[in-house]
């Protein structure tokens, strides 16, 4: 841009930018903290208090006891089947929804719209809702529990069926005149020409899965269903880190304790923080497709 | 080809029988919809039904068909008991705090973003301001049981170096609603600053460029275009948001929530879980939820009235 800048400019533009630092400190702080906390010697990590800029000496004995966890193992393993199980069932029954939602021609296509759309403003309840999975279907206690109630996203569908409208009917009709059915059109040419939005749905789905809790309070009642955020839950919140340290001196056990719940943040985090840098514009463009929408 | 030519006799048959016909050229849309709708009926429209049972002296063992019809006993007893008029209470004060401070909030940094005049640092001030959205409350929750510990934590180290007294931010009743209306914000400020980004984005730059010719300032910039080219996306989140006075959020308060500010932070949805699956009242629980569900949905609705009506932005 070619403006001449006033001196009144040039003091906001450097405490803008000042601004935005201190609002990246505020925000990567508490997970370099973590970091490294997690690294450093538990009995020195106990003698620190307050800010911690860099790990006080260095020690993987957390992130040991944190891998060789029965409890965290088991977790980590549900957690996997329920994203990777999960995402898949989310992406197909979404694209099922959004791809016949999507087309002008069909007939019913508003009035069920409509239907989705209210069950966004209003649905009945987590008692209704845990009765009908733990009582009438008796889902409970298996991780069906927490993948079948929530197949289809109204927001995602809605995302995805914006992004399906967009490819153009002409397109369409041609394969139709060369012979394709309904459902080879869908595999065949508009699966493929919506690679960005899968990736926003894979995003939104599987994160929602590695970071979702509520399910497995309610339905499991088998520990070794747990899925990872539950054991992490009793490890951060409940503060129960003695399973982790039956060997340990009773004098050794607090300091312990504290540097493996945050190795056990540090292994519940990372597969976010790794994917993160690649998928985070398709994330962006997901929201943004949503917002045409809107 | 073969589907051809079973959709031939469809086609024959348009004059006498044109709905007839659509449907047969439709029968892959029903087909593939058929997984969809049976979905929404079973966990969306189920559950609809079963909020009868805040009607209801419901047992498990009779169901919705054969449990007693009692009318409005849970619903009075919701007024007229000691227990949920306090937690409506916490709840319409916590979410009053996290719109007036988290409403205009993302709106704020997403005028600050935009006027970042290196593209580089900006990308990394995007990217990094949404990375919390991504974690969930549980390892938040760690980490901020940690920051604040009054012991250890960072923020009580800082205090006491300035020379104030340590706080027990979590254990007190004076703070525990400030740290979640922070956390909350804290967590959700850049992600939900994306879509005012993604507004301001699409905004022409000819508008700016006339205002330059103009020799207008930075800041009239910012109250004269950028502002009312987003209004329109503002309305549209202010009436999504509407129903958020009443709904607040399970995930966050449920795992900071603690004996000591239960009197200040326990909310609609915490006291549905506490009465409903560790107590097992299952009807009142279920009033208690179709109160604040019902609650939600007149806000949207009069949001969405009241926005069609002023401007021309709605959602229905």
């Amino acid at each position: 841009m070619k403006i001449k800048t006033t001196p009144g400019e040039r003091i906001f533009d450097a405490a803008n930018v000042l601004l935005m630092l201190l609002l990246i400190v505020v925000t990567l702080y508490p997970l370099w903290h973590v970091l490294n906390a997690s690294l450093s010697d538990s009995g020195r990590l106990m003698g620190h208090s307050g800010l911690l800029l860099l790990p006080q000496g260095f020690n993987l004995d957390a992130y040991k006891l944190v891998l060789g966890n029965p409890a965290i193992l088991s977790g980590y393993r549900n957690t996997i089947v329920i994203v990777v199980a999960g995402t898949a069932l989310n992406l197909a029954f979404t694209i099922l929804g959004a791809y016949t939602l999507s087309r002008k021609s069909f007939m019913l296509r508003n009035p069920i719209m409509l239907a989705i759309v209210f069950t966004m403003f209003f649905n009945g309840g987590i008692i209704p809702t845990y009765l009908l999975i733990n009582n009438t279907l008796h889902m409970g206690n298996s991780l069906l529990a927490l993948i079948v109630p929530g197949l289809i996203s109204s927001y995602n569908l809605i995302i995805m069926r914006t992004s399906f409208q967009e490819i153009s009917e002409s397109l369409l009709e041609s394969a139709r005149i060369d012979g394709a059915g309904e459902i080879r059109i869908l595999l065949q040419i508009v699966i493929p020409l919506s690679m960005p939005v899968i990736a926003v749905m894979i995003l939104f789905y599987g994160v929602g899965h590695w970071n979702s809790w509520f399910g497995a309070i309610l339905y499991i009642r088998d520990r070794d269903l747990f899925p990872l955020q539950l054991v992490l839950r009793e490890i951060l919140i409940q503060n129960s880190t003695d399973s982790m340290m039956a060997g340990a001196a009773m004098g050794d056990r607090e300091a312990i304790g504290e540097s493996v719940k945050y190795a056990t943040v540090m292994v519940a985090t990372l597969p976010i923080l790794f994917i993160y840098p690649f998928l985070q514009k398709y994330f962006v463009k997901g929201v943004m497709i949503g917002a045409i929408k809107e | 080809m073969q589907r051809k030519s079973i959709a031939m006799p469809g086609a024959a048959e348009r004059r006498s029988f044109p709905a007839l016909k659509r449907y047969i050229q439709h029968r892959y849309y029903f087909l593939m919809l058929l997984p969809v709708l049976a979905y929404f009926l079973v966990f969306h429209y189920a559950p609809i039904y079963g909020v009868l049972m805040a009607f209801q002296d419901y047992r498990v063992f009779k169901g919705i068909s054969g449990s007693e019809f009692v009318g409005l006993k849970h619903f009075r007893e919701l007024f007229d008991g000691l227990y949920f008029l306090p937690v409506l209470k916490n709840t319409l004060i916590i979410n009053a705090y996290k719109i007036v401070f988290g409403f205009p909030a993302p709106i704020i940094l997403a005028l600050l973003i935009n006027e970042v005049m290196r593209p580089r640092f900006k990308k990394w001030v995007q990217t990094i301001s949404y990375l919390p959205h991504f974690l969930s409350w549980i390892v938040l929750s760690g980490i901020i049981i940690e920051m604040l510990s009054p012991s250890r934590g960072a923020l009580n180290v800082l205090l006491m170096e300035l020379g104030f007294q340590p706080v027990y931010f979590l254990a007190s009743t004076d703070w525990f609603r400030s740290v979640l209306v922070s956390t909350e914000i804290w967590k959700g400020v850049g992600f939900s600053a994306i879509i005012y980004l993604a507004a301001i984005a699409g905004i022409s730059p000819e508008l700016y460029e006339a205002a330059e010719v103009d020799g207008i300032s930075r800041l009239k910039k910012v109250w004269y275009i950028t502002l009312p080219s987003i209004a329109p996306v503002i309305v549209i989140m202010i009436i999504l948001n509407s129903g958020s006075i009443i709904n607040d959020d399970f995930d966050q308060i449920y795992n900071l929530l603690n004996t000591n500010v239960l009197s200040v932070g326990d909310v609609i949805s915490t006291y549905t879980y506490t009465e409903g699956i560790a107590k097992m009242n299952y009807s009142y629980a279920a009033a208690v939820g179709l109160f604040k569900n019902a609650i939600a949905l007149v806000m949207v609705l009069t949001a969405n009235t009241i926005a069609r009506r002023f401007s021309d932005q709605a959602i229905f």
